[in-house]
């Protein structure tokens, strides 16, 4: 069981890591996001979202489902962190070895 | 507040002058992060820290700034929701999800509208940020005392 956590463990890290290597050139003009979607935020952010910033105009209203999941990460990361922390046993795993399995 | 003082020098200056000032410019923060640099993510960190700070100061039987895990659980769940609730709003007013134009207020569509609705927004972001920071701090709290 442990072995085949691991290998597909190593498996997916080694895809992740490969695809990096297809990703674009940081500051390339020719890539795709910089020939469309950024000088369209660029330029028409103000007039769509209304607000002069366009950090905030892309974080909270273009993306603004994004936003939400992150949000919604974020608390589940709080509880995740106290439900480990905390003393309850709900959800542990039995203390003794032999009840497990 | 606390006209008498209540600890040494160092813990009435720090008191006195911090937890104020975070307080006061976390709200800043998150009122001008529409138009400016600053948003929920920010405020909230700023939030949480005076009130960490507060509670380092005052203890753990102080009256006020004392959030318990219980109360800071259901408050971050709490500003999650604000969040979703925007998005409902546009959906009772007829558009898309997190399309800010049609919050059911009668307001200036574009500029108005989308300003309340990212201030909405970031209100919800703020309290979830700033209770989570005060949920893991009074986990890892209890967990030390044990």
């Amino acid at each position: 069981m442990r072995g085949l956590v691991i290998t597909v463990l190593a498996l997916l890290t080694g895809l992740f890591c490969s695809s990096v290597l297809f990703l674009p050139v940081i500051g390339d003009p020719d890539s795709a996001p910089n020939q469309h979607i950024s000088p369209v935020y660029i330029s028409q952010s103000e007039l769509d979202t209304g607000s002069p910033n366009i950090v905030t105009g892309t974080l909270a209203d273009y993306r603004g489902f994004d936003t939400m999941w992150e949000t919604t990460v974020m608390y589940l990361s709080g509880l995740t962190a106290v439900l480990i922390l905390s003393k309850s046993t709900m959800g542990r795993r039995p203390e003794k070895e032999d009840d497990y399995e | 507040m606390m006209k008498d003082p209540f600890g040494g020098m160092l813990l009435n200056i720090a008191f006195r002058l911090l937890v104020p000032f975070s307080l006061v410019y976390a709200v800043y923060v998150l009122i001008l992060g529409e138009s400016s640099p600053g948003g929920g993510f920010q405020a909230g960190v700023v939030m949480g820290f005076g009130i960490i700070l507060a509670r380092l100061i005052l203890g753990e039987d102080a009256k006020i700034f004392n959030v318990r895990i219980g109360t800071s659980l259901v408050l971050a769940g709490c500003g999650t929701f604000i969040y979703a609730l925007a998005g409902w709003l546009t959906l009772v007013g007829g558009g898309k999800f997190l399309d800010y134009s049609f919050l059911p207020v009668s307001m200036e569509a574009t500029h108005e509208l989308h300003a309340l609705g990212i201030l909405m927004i970031e209100t919800g972001v703020t309290i979830c940020v700033m209770m989570t920071i005060l949920n893991i701090m009074d986990a890892v709290v209890r967990r030390s005392e044990d």
